[in-house]
């Protein structure tokens, strides 16, 4: 009885595996096909000779700068990364750890914030960058993103947690607030700190609307928006082409993933109820 | 002892001040100038803002095209979001068995979701064709005869729906999952003196001790449902005949497509509001029947 539980179990679990993995197991063999074939059937899936060339194809693209999008991609992430985890770090310290005036509404503004941003604060944010004139600069790609609420609260419950004795001891050796953030708020909360960063890399990577909206050249579009102007631009006909494309913006959104998803679930969790 | 108090108030606020900045300028400023804007009737580049008090919020509801992305939005999350709870939560009473391995399962099943919208919605078109779709290859195979999906009125929003329990099951399974880790061991055994077998034990102590992850899972859901949009952008643009056509997408259309600023801020509200609405009706139903468990 058990063991056919177990067997079930392992079936089940195989089979939404299977469901949930095939898309993405198709995308790679189709972004082996040669250039411009036809949908391939399901018997015809796995291509003869795989055209590793696709992908120095779409990187080196005549038209579409891909290679472009995805620097333009990188440094932004990895901006907004790490200029995120500094600014809401300190922020979280602040809100973890010392005592001020208005400390309670203030991270309640931060908490109602995460409930409703969406597409109220879209036009407004457009016409700011554009006053700013940094619409179409990486100035619109970064600093709206340099902070978000969410980080804030993930750390702030890290840092939460940090037992107060060390505090107390680091004092006693005369050790002043930014002193204590930095050398043992910070170390202590690594996988904190990979988790919101992972997040954050992942978020903004992902993220679609805002750089759509917020760069107009063709030099300033990010891979993701890419993606789509090279959807449109073949008429969802190169499959294996668009497919090609499709794996090279997945690719770092998996490496991230797996270097640091041990911590996704602790982080999720904590961004919840508890 | 009030010296040190206002040090450490003003090195509070130190600590704080960049990330309030930033929450002010891009969340608060934002949100107030949204809710002046929606009182103007002004098409961006196009002509300068002219005062119309609430005239945006009665036109917007006045329009049958707003009604419909309403009703879309509505549809769209009253199918996906229940759906998809209901699957996270069975697959993650699947994960959460001792088993050897099951750790390499809860990481593949996240992997749709860190993944790209765009990519996703793409790698979705596919699954979606007509005849050569992997969707319809499986229904052939079951007898069913080929349907194109996102070519067709019917079919169109839930395709989109469908595709939302693929994407969103990661995060809502591992939110159950932390849910049931914290379920006290002993409640079960407890149930099991008192003769309660596997089914009953899931309603009378498995579900109740859930609440509050199905609550905060609700909600969040129910938010990011009201506003979907890359999907919709990339694999539909609202149509066919509009039946797709959702409130984030409709928003999208009116603010930088018509460039109705005015009118755009005005809707937006009306999302909001509505979105507001639902997640406190959401919280106090959920939590009336809480507290009706701890009661008892």
């Amino acid at each position: 009885m058990k063991a056919f539980r177990t067997l079930a179990s392992y079936l089940l679990m195989l089979a939404l595996a299977a469901f949930l993995m095939a898309p993405f197991v198709w995308m790679v063999l189709v972004s082996l096909h040669p250039r411009k074939s036809e949908i391939p059937s399901i018997e015809h899936l796995i291509p003869h000779q795989p055209q590793w060339s696709n992908y120095d194809f779409v990187l080196r693209h005549e038209t579409l700068p891909v290679a472009r999008f995805f620097v333009n991609s990188a440094f932004t992430a990895v901006s907004v990364v790490v200029l995120q985890l500094l600014i809401t770090s300190l922020a979280a310290y602040g809100f973890a750890r010392l005592r001020f005036k208005g400390r309670g509404w203030v991270f309640g503004l931060f908490l109602g914030s995460m409930m409703f941003a969406g597409p109220v604060t879209q036009i407004p944010v457009y016409l700011l960058l554009r006053d700013l004139q940094w619409l179409d600069t990486f100035m619109a790609l970064i600093v709206p993103g340099v902070s978000s609420a969410f980080s804030v609260y993930l750390l702030r419950q890290f840092f939460l947690q940090i037992p107060l004795e060390l505090e107390e001891a680091a004092r006693i050796d005369g050790a002043g607030d930014l002193r204590i953030y930095w050398k043992i708020a910070l170390p202590l909360s690594r996988a904190a700190l990979a988790t919101a960063g992972a997040f954050t890399f992942i978020g903004v990577w992902t993220d679609f609307f805002n750089p759509l909206i917020f760069t107009n050249t063709t030099e300033m579009r990010t891979l993701e928006v890419g993606l789509s102007i090279f959807k449109n631009s073949y008429g969802g006909t190169n499959w294996p082409l668009q497919m090609t494309a499709a794996v090279i913006v997945m690719l770092p959104l998996l490496m991230v993933f797996l270097f640091t998803q041990r911590y996704f679930v602790k982080g999720i969790t904590l961004g919840s109820i508890k | 002892m009030s010296l040190l108090r206002r040090r450490e108030s003003r090195l509070g606020w130190l600590f704080v001040a960049p990330a309030t900045l930033h929450l002010v300028v891009f969340a608060l400023f934002p949100m107030g100038f949204a809710l002046y804007i929606s009182l103007f009737k002004w098409r961006l580049f196009k002509d300068s803002p002219e005062f119309v008090f609430l005239q945006n919020y009665v036109w917007s509801f006045t329009e049958g095209p707003f009604w419909n992305a309403l009703w879309n939005s509505f549809r769209y999350t009253a199918v996906s979001v229940p759906a998809g709870m209901a699957v996270a939560l069975g697959v993650a009473l699947l994960v959460n068995q001792k088993l050897r391995g099951v750790t390499i399962f809860r990481t593949l099943y996240y992997i749709p979701a860190i993944s790209s919208g765009v990519a996703v919605s793409m790698l979705w078109i596919y699954v979606f064709l007509p005849e050569t779709g992997m969707l319809n290859l499986l229904l052939r195979m079951i007898g069913v005869s080929s349907i194109a999906f996102l070519q067709d009125s019917t079919w169109a929003m839930w395709a989109l729906a469908f595709m939302s329990i693929w994407t969103g099951l990661g995060p809502k399974m591992v939110l159950y999952l932390a849910g049931l880790v914290g379920i006290p061991q002993s409640l079960y055994e407890a149930a099991e003196l008192d003769g309660a077998g596997k089914l009953r034990s899931f309603w009378s102590v498995t579900l109740p001790m859930l609440a509050p992850t199905t609550i905060f899972v609700l909600i969040t859901s129910t938010i990011g449902a009201m506003q979907v949009f890359t999907p919709v952008y990339m694999m539909t643009k609202g149509g066919p005949e509009n039946s797709t056509d959702v409130v984030g997408y409709h928003i999208y259309t009116e603010a930088w497509v018509n460039f109705n600023t005015g009118l755009a801020s005005a809707k937006s509200f009306v999302l909001l509001v509505i979105i507001g609405g639902i997640s406190l009706l959401q919280f106090r139903l959920m939590r009336r029947q809480l507290e009706g468990y701890s009661a008892s």
